[in-house]
C-alpha cells in the first residue's frame, strides 16, 4: 500500500465569535446543533481526519453545505483551520510561515476552481504561465512548460485566444493546464465539472481518467454529484455536515453502505454504471484445443449446456465452441480448431455493466472476460449480472485469478 | 432656556492654520518650489515649440491613440485657440492641469490601493473624501493662500484637493470589484501580496481606475477658473478678467477654450487606456 502523501488530523473549521473554543467541546462529543445554541459556533468542518494516498483520486462528496469546500481550502490553508493538522510528507502545513507555504502553493499544490477563475485580462497561455511567471521562471522555459500543459489538455494552437473567446469546457481545461503547467505533486479540484453541461462534463471526466493514467498525480476531487465521485474515485469521502461519514472505494460504499444516510445517498445509484465485469464474472470453465470433439461434447451433456471455451496452453482464449458444432465434428472427426468460434464477444474486466447488456443481449455465445494477455480472466452469466443489479452479494463470484481457471472438465453455464 | 455660547470654530481653524505655517512654513515653502518647478516645466514644454509644431505633434498623438476624427478634432480646435490669440494662456493651463492632475494620481491611486485593502484606512478616507468634493472650493483656497501665498501653487494644491477624489474612490472601487475567485486563484498559486496586486487586481481594476483618472482631470480643470482668483495664470485668469469687465464676447472665446482642451483631455485619457486594452497586453 501506498504511503499516504497527504495527511489530514482531526481538521476542523469553526465559525463565531471565539472559534477556538468550540473545539474542546467538540472533542467532548457536543453535536453540531448543541454548539451553535450554547456558544454560537458554527461548525464548518469538525474533527477530520483522512489519508490520501500517492497517486490516486480521492473524492469528497457532499450536498452543498457538508463542509467539502472548506475542507479542500484547508488542504493549501486559502482557509485556515481552526485546529489540526495537515501533514504533506509529514511536514504540517499549519507550522509553515507565509513563504514556506507559497512554496508549498507553488511546487506541490495546485487548485482548479469550480468557475474556473481564468484571469479575463490574459491570454491562455498567458493564464497557463501564470504560476511559473510568479517563481520567476525564466521566459522561454515557462512557455515551453505551459505549451507542453496546453498540448495535454488538448488546446494546442488556442494559446493566443482570451479565455472569454472560449467554451466552458474548454475553459475548464485551461484552468487544468494552468494547475499542470506547475507540475505539481496534488491537484485539489474543487467541483471542476460542476458548471459544465453533462455531455462536456462526461467527456472531461474521461479525459480526467485518460490524462491520470499518463501522470499518476495524486487528485482531490471535491463533487456533489454521486456519479461523478464513482466514475473518478478511486476512494471516496462523503461528508455529512461538516463530519466524515464513510470513506471506501465506490463498490464498498455500494455493497456495505456505514449507515441510513449513505444508503439514502446512494439508492438512486445506477448500478450497472458502477459494477464492473471483474465483479460479476463467475469462474470460467474451458478445455484445450489438444482435447477433441468427444471430450467437449461429453463435458458439455454432463452440465447440460451448451458451450464451451477453448484456451490454449498458456490460457490465452482461443474461442469458443457450441454443442452443435462439437457433435457434427465427432461424427466427421473433425479436430476442434474447425469448429471454434473466435469471433465471440469479449470484454476487459472493468467494463461497466450498462456496457455489457448490448453484447450479452446481441450474441449466441458467452462472453469472455479476458485480461490484456487475452488470458482467459472468467465468463459472464447473465443470471448473475441481473443479481448483481438487484444488490445481491457475491460470494461465489469474487475475482479469479487465470490459474484458477478449470480446464477440461470445464463447462459454461450461459444458455 | 439658556442659550449655547457658539462654538468658536472658526478661531480654531484660524489658530490652526496659524500654527500650521508658523511651525511648517520652510516644508511648505519647499513644497511651493517643487510644485512651481513642475508647472513651469509643463507650460514651458508645451510653449517651446511654435504653436502649428505643436498642433501637429497633438495631432499625429490624437491619431495614434484615437481615430482620425479625434485627430480632426484636436487640430481644429487647437488652430482656432491660436487663431483667437489665447494660446500662451491655454498651454499654461495645461501644464496647470497636467501637475494637478498628476500629483492627484500619483497620491491618489496608492491610497485607494491601501483603502481597498484596509477597512482601517477606508473607514478614515472615505468621510475625508465627502468632505474635500462638498465643501465649497472657495473655502480651501484661502488656507492654500495662507500657506504657498498667491500664484499658481496655491491653485494646484486647491485642484489637487477638489479632484483626486474619484481617483481614489475609483481605484477602491475596481480593486474591490475583483472577483473573490480570482484573488484566491492568485493566492491558490502561491503569489505574494504585490504580485497579487499587480498581475491580477490592478489590471482587472483598470477599467475603472483609468474612469477615475478622467474624471480627476475634468475637475482640475474645472478649477482652473477659480484658481485664477488667487492668481493663477492662465486661460481662467483671461475668462476671470472678461466675467468682471463684463467682456461678454472675450468670456465667450476663452470659455470655449476652456471647453476644447477639456474635450481633449477628455478623449485622451479614455482612448489612451482603451487603445492599451486592445493591445492585448
Amino acid at each position: 500500500m501506498n504511503q499516504p502523501l497527504l495527511q489530514v488530523r482531526e481538521v476542523s473549521k469553526l465559525f463565531g465569535p471565539h472559534p477556538e473554543q468550540g473545539i474542546p467541546l467538540l472533542k467532548q462529543g457536543y453535536t453540531k446543533e448543541r454548539l451553535l445554541k450554547d456558544k454560537g459556533i458554527t461548525v464548518g468542518v469538525g474533527q477530520v481526519s483522512l489519508d490520501i494516498r500517492e497517486g490516486e483520486i480521492f473524492v469528497i462528496m457532499g450536498l452543498s453545505g457538508s463542509g467539502k469546500s472548506t475542507l479542500v481550502r484547508m488542504l493549501n490553508r486559502l482557509i485556515e483551520p481552526t485546529a489540526g493538522e495537515i501533514l504533506l510528507h509529514g511536514r504540517d502545513l499549519r507550522k509553515m510561515n507565509k513563504a514556506e507555504l507559497r512554496e508549498v502553493r507553488r511546487k506541490s499544490i495546485s487548485m482548479v476552481f469550480q468557475k474556473f477563475a481564468l484571469f479575463p485580462h490574459r491570454t491562455v497561455l498567458q493564464n497557463v504561465e501564470y504560476g511559473l511567471e510568479i517563481q520567476k521562471v525564466a521566459k522561454k522555459e515557462r512557455r515551453d512548460k505551459a505549451m507542453q500543459a496546453l498540448e495535454l489538455v488538448g488546446l494546442k494552437g488556442w494559446e493566443l485566444k482570451m479565455p472569454d473567446q472560449l467554451s466552458g469546457g474548454m475553459q475548464q481545461r485551461v484552468g487544468l493546464a494552468r494547475a499542470l503547467a506547475n507540475d505539481p505533486e496534488i491537484l485539489l479540484m474543487d467541483e471542476a465539472f460542476s458548471a459544465l453541461d453533462p455531455l462536456i462534463r462526461r467527456d472531461m471526466q474521461d479525459e480526467l481518467l485518460e490524462l491520470q493514467e499518463k501522470m499518476k498525480k495524486t487528485i482531490v476531487f471535491i463533487t456533489h454529484d454521486l456519479d461523478e465521485a464513482l466514475r473518478l474515485g478511486d476512494r471516496i469521502a462523503l461528508m455529512k455536515d461538516g463530519a466524515l461519514v464513510q470513506i471506501g472505494t465506490p463498490e464498498e460504499m455500494l455493497m456495505n453502505p456505514a449507515n441510513r444516510y449513505v444508503e439514502r445517498f446512494i439508492e438512486d445509484v445506477d448500478l450497472s454504471k458502477v459494477l464492473t465485469a471483474a465483479r460479476v464474472m463467475r469462474r470460467p470453465e474451458a478445455v484445450t484445443l489438444d482435447r477433441g470433439p468427444r471430450v467437449a461434447l461429453e463435458l458439455m451433456r454432463e452440465r447440460g449446456i451448451s458451450n464451451l471455451f477453448v484456451i490454449g496452453r498458456g490460457k490465452q482464449l482461443l474461442g469458443v465452441i457450441t454443442a452443435e458444432d462439437a457433435s457434427r465434428a465427432a461424427k466427421s472427426s473433425m479436430g476442434l480448431e474447425e469448429i471454434l468460434i473466435t469471433d465471440g464477444p469479449r470484454v476487459a474486466p472493468d467494463t461497466v455493466l450498462s456496457d455489457l447488456f448490448e453484447v450479452t443481449s446481441s450474441s449466441k455465445v458467452p462472453l469472455a472476460v479476458i485480461d490484456e494477455q487475452e488470458r482467459l480472466l472468467g465468463v459472464i452469466v447473465r443470471g448473475a449480472v441481473l443479481g448483481a443489479l438487484a444488490g445481491e452479494s457475491h460470494h461465489e463470484s469474487k475475482e479469479v485469478s487465470p490459474n484458477e481457471v478449470h480446464t477440461e472438465i470445464a463447462v459454461s453455464r450461459v444458455d | 432656556m439658556k442659550s449655547i455660547p457658539k462654538l468658536p470654530l472658526a478661531e480654531w481653524i484660524e489658530s490652526l492654520v496659524d500654527g500650521m505655517e508658523r511651525t511648517l512654513g520652510g516644508f511648505f515653502d519647499g513644497l511651493s518650489l517643487t510644485i512651481e518647478t513642475i508647472v513651469d516645466f509643463f507650460a514651458g514644454l508645451f510653449l517651446l515649440p511654435h504653436p502649428l509644431l505643436f498642433i501637429v505633434i497633438i495631432g499625429i498623438i490624437a491619431y495614434l491613440i484615437g481615430k482620425w476624427q479625434l485627430a480632426l478634432f484636436t487640430v481644429i480646435g487647437f488652430l482656432l485657440i491660436d487663431n483667437l490669440g489665447y494660446w500662451d494662456e491655454t498651454m499654461s493651463t495645461l501644464g496647470l492641469v497636467i501637475t494637478s492632475g498628476l500629483i492627484s494620481i500619483l497620491l491618489g491611486i496608492p491610497i485607494g490601493i491601501w483603502s481597498a485593502y484596509s477597512k482601517l484606512v477606508h473607514r478614515i478616507v472615505s468621510p475625508l473624501l465627502d468632505f474635500m468634493q462638498t465643501m465649497p472650493a472657495f473655502v480651501y483656497l484661502l488656507p492654500a493662500v495662507t500657506f504657498f501665498s498667491l500664484g499658481v501653487v496655491p491653485g494646484v494644491i486647491a485642484s489637487v484637493i477638489f479632484a483626486i477624489p474619484p481617483t481614489i474612490r475609483l481605484t477602491y472601487l475596481g480593486i474591490k470589484q475583483v472577483s473573490g475567485e480570482l484573488t484566491e486563484a492568485a493566492n491558490a498559486f502561491g503569489s505574494t501580496s504585490w504580485q497579487k496586486l499587480f498581475k491580477v487586481e490592478l489590471p482587472l481594476a483598470m477599467p475603472t481606475l483609468m474612469a477615475g483618472v478622467n474624471q480627476t482631470i475634468m475637475l482640475s480643470l474645472s478649477m482652473v477658473v477659480i484658481a485664477s482668483m488667487i492668481g493663477a495664470q492662465g486661460i481662467g485668469a483671461t475668462v476671470y478678467r472678461a466675467v468682471t469687465q463684463l467682456k461678454i464676447g472675450q468670456g465667450f472665446e476663452a470659455g470655449l477654450a476652456v471647453v476644447v482642451l477639456a474635450i481633449v483631455l477628455d478623449r485622451f485619457t479614455q482612448n489612451l487606456f482603451k487603445s492599451k486594452s486592445q493591445r492585448g497586453d
